[in-house]
């Protein structure tokens, strides 16, 4: 009570130089903090460059040697050299393992996420839409290493199999790509162990987008006599685009980068198939395979995957935000959080 | 006051169980308690293939022979093993390879005296098969390496069949299954693959890791990575350590030696491989051109130390546990499918034992 009573008065009272006063220590800690949180901000970029320009100057020796070969020649037989390069380094088998199985696995994991946001923010019924959420994001809770176990000892071999001999047998008759002969673990069975992993991210963050189509743009269109699904069509999906995409480019970080369960379940061969019901590696995975024994000079070709793994990484990102911004739209839209 | 007095009780009851215990602790380190007192903290990385039998080898030796020395051994891959012994990281090495040229000269500069090879047990590597209605196959090396190189894509192909009288080989194509990491397995058999067929030796070749020409092929990491590409695949072939088919259960090939006997894996065969191979001095040998009753395809895995720069009590209990490996620890190695040392070359390996800091 006596502070209330004297503040208002001490208040008026120091106006002019209480304020100038508290403005100058306030510019200071202003200019502190933004400093901080500058540095925060470059932390992140001076991390990522140094990482970049460490791993590229570990690998120079190999990039030197092959040149381009690096990514357009697939044939990798590793040296044991300690301080020359006497082996051949080239990546691309692995690369094509990278790119083939997250294709694959986006191109599952994508309308079926898309298809379960959907489900969850406008057609399930209500008791049901919060279980359902936790139990697809319970799915991102799920070491990689047991997916990777659960595909190679159970769904790969009892479930896949006969699934990938039936498609290999009937349309592989006709489709070069599915042709046979069918391996157990292959392009594809990783694939669709990735969609599973990636299923998650895309799911919540959709479902997030969709969540937040307004009301009154809903209503409108129930008005004008749409069905549910036109709904869907022409007000909730349109609004959630941009939001899509975003969540497609999380979902293929993760699939890019996925290590154990691919190295697990692509099929371990250095080669390039012309099916994807053979086997391939991938370059996260022939990295985490091959590093334990390798020698010197097979190390440095390595870490020279790692960096073309990372370029790759960076040209994908930077090609979906080009594909968003010409498209229209920002890549989280309106309708995001 | 009860609780009290109570609690103060069992406080100085569990102090003095605790200095008991201490002094129970320090008691085995005197050389009474069965040790000669040798007391020492080793060190040591490498091959994993061997990293079972090590293990056993040390726990039996650390707990009931010399109670005062310690051993921390890594099973960190030969490739490791290797770059932190010449790197002086370690105590000891161990690798399913022996050292290169290159790699003996860059440890040379590196420590300023040799290093030494210590061959410990043998390993055998078979060839597995899955193939629906065959339990028997022999194999000559040539149409191994056929198989191998991708020329033989066909069971029921005419070279399998003209060692196979009276097996129905399937008119199946072959898959063929690899080891995907960098490995001592892998090396011990493409070396054996480049020893019997010019096409491998001038082709593939011989190494860890290698570059597999077969258009149907798979890989598998470890052992057991290649073993379950095996049971998957219908048609599949593979190589893998003995002790791994054996706990498989996968049929393995009987592989035909140089002498043209068709040998069957097992321990008393890769024993035998060993007897009748030429041995250098300083004991870097492949097994190689194996006739008699000696199953083909085997090799050696290898202990590496220094013959200098060892503290007194780290280079006498180094030699003093390797020498006791050797002597004593048959009977271990063998319960876990690992083939001892002939006696003429366990012999040849104590010598190596004696040049452990020989130099000081």
């Amino acid at each position: 009570m006596l502070m209330g009573n004297t503040m208002p008065a001490l208040d008026r009272g120091q106006r002019p130089s209480g304020r100038h006063v508290t403005r100058n220590k306030k510019s200071s800690a202003d200019r502190w903090f933004k400093w901080i949180l500058g540095l925060a901000g470059a932390g992140v970029l001076i991390v990522l460059a140094a990482m970049l320009v460490s791993t590229a100057v570990d690998a120079w020796p190999v990039f030197k040697r092959e040149g381009w070969q690096f990514v357009t020649s697939s044939i990798w037989d590793p040296g044991t050299s300690r301080t020359e390069i006497t082996g051949s380094y080239g990546a691309l088998a692995f690369i094509v393992g990278t790119l083939a199985t997250s294709g694959i696995a986006l191109a599952i994991a994508v309308p079926l996420a898309v298809g379960s946001a959907l489900y969850l923010t406008h057609a399930a019924p209500r008791w049901l839409r919060k279980p359902l959420t936790y139990t697809i994001e319970l799915l991102a809770a799920v070491p990689s290493v047991v997916y990777g176990l659960w595909g190679l000892l159970f769904f790969v071999p009892v479930f896949l199999r006969p699934v990938m001999d039936l498609v290999a047998g009937s349309l592989g008759r006709f489709v070069p790509f599915l042709a046979p002969p069918v391996v157990t673990y292959n392009y594809f069975a990783a694939g669709v162990v990735l969609s599973i992993m990636i299923l998650p991210i895309i799911t919540a963050i959709s479902r997030e987008v969709m969540s937040k189509t307004p009301q009154s743009e809903i209503a409108a269109a129930y008005g004008l006599g749409a069905t549910r699904w036109e709904m869907m069509r022409f007000v909730v999906l349109p609004r959630a685009r941009p939001g899509i995409i975003g969540a497609t480019m999380l979902g293929l970080g993760r699939a890019l980068g996925e290590t154990i369960a691919v190295a697990m379940l692509i099929g371990g061969s250095k080669q390039i198939a012309d099916s994807i019901f053979l086997g391939g590696q991938s370059m996260a995975g022939i990295i985490a395979v091959t590093f334990q024994e390798a020698a010197p000079e097979n190390v440095k070709a390595l870490i020279g995957v790692g960096v073309v793994l990372f370029i790759i990484t960076l040209i994908v990102n930077v090609m979906a935000r080009l594909i968003v911004r010409l498209t229209g739209g920002r890549l989280l839209g309106d309708a995001s959080v | 006051m009860i609780s009290r007095v109570f609690r103060v009780t069992v406080v100085l009851a569990g102090l003095s169980l605790l200095l008991t215990a201490c002094g129970t602790a320090n008691s085995p380190s005197a050389p009474a308690a069965g040790g000669s007192g040798l007391a020492a903290d080793l060190l040591g990385a490498g091959a994993s293939f061997p990293a079972l039998l090590y293990q056993e080898w040390i726990g039996e030796y650390t707990s009931q022979v010399e109670p005062g020395v310690t051993i921390n051994y890594q099973s960190i891959g030969s490739g490791g093993g290797i770059e932190q012994f010449i790197g002086q990281q370690t105590d000891f090495g161990a690798s399913d390879a022996f050292l290169s040229d290159e790699d003996l000269a860059a440890a040379r500069s590196a420590r300023g005296c040799d290093p030494v090879h210590i061959p410990t047990v043998f390993g055998a590597v078979s060839v597995g098969y899955n193939l629906d209605g065959v339990d028997s196959l022999v194999l000559d090396g040539p149409t191994l390496a056929g198989i191998f190189l991708g020329d033989i894509t066909s069971w029921n192909n005419p070279a399998i069949a003209a060692s196979n009288e009276g097996v129905a080989l399937p008119d199946e194509p072959i898959v063929v299954a690899h080891r995907s990491d960098g490995s001592g397995t892998t090396n011990i058999f493409t070396t054996y693959l480049s020893s019997v067929s010019e096409a491998w030796a001038n082709g593939p070749g011989a190494g860890k890791e290698i570059e597999w020409p077969a258009k149907n092929s798979v890989g598998g990491e470890k052992n057991d990575g290649v073993a379950s590409q095996i049971q998957q695949n219908p048609g599949s072939i593979g190589y893998l350590e003995l002790a791994y088919a054996i706990e498989t259960g996968i049929p393995v090939a009987d592989i035909i030696n140089s002498d043209g006997h068709a040998i069957a894996p097992t321990l008393e065969a890769t024993a035998a491989a060993a007897d009748g191979i030429a041995i250098p001095d300083d004991l870097r040998f492949n097994i190689l051109g194996v006739g008699g009753q000696g199953y083909p395809i085997a090799g050696a895995t290898w202990l590496l130390a220094w013959t200098c720069g060892y503290d007194d009590n780290v280079g006498d209990a180094l030699k003093d546990w390797i020498t006791w490996d050797l002597t004593r620890g048959d009977s271990v190695a063998e319960e876990l499918l690992y083939s001892p040392l002939s006696s003429s070359l366990q012999a040849k390996a104590l010598a190596q034992v004696d040049l452990i800091n020989s130099n000081g």
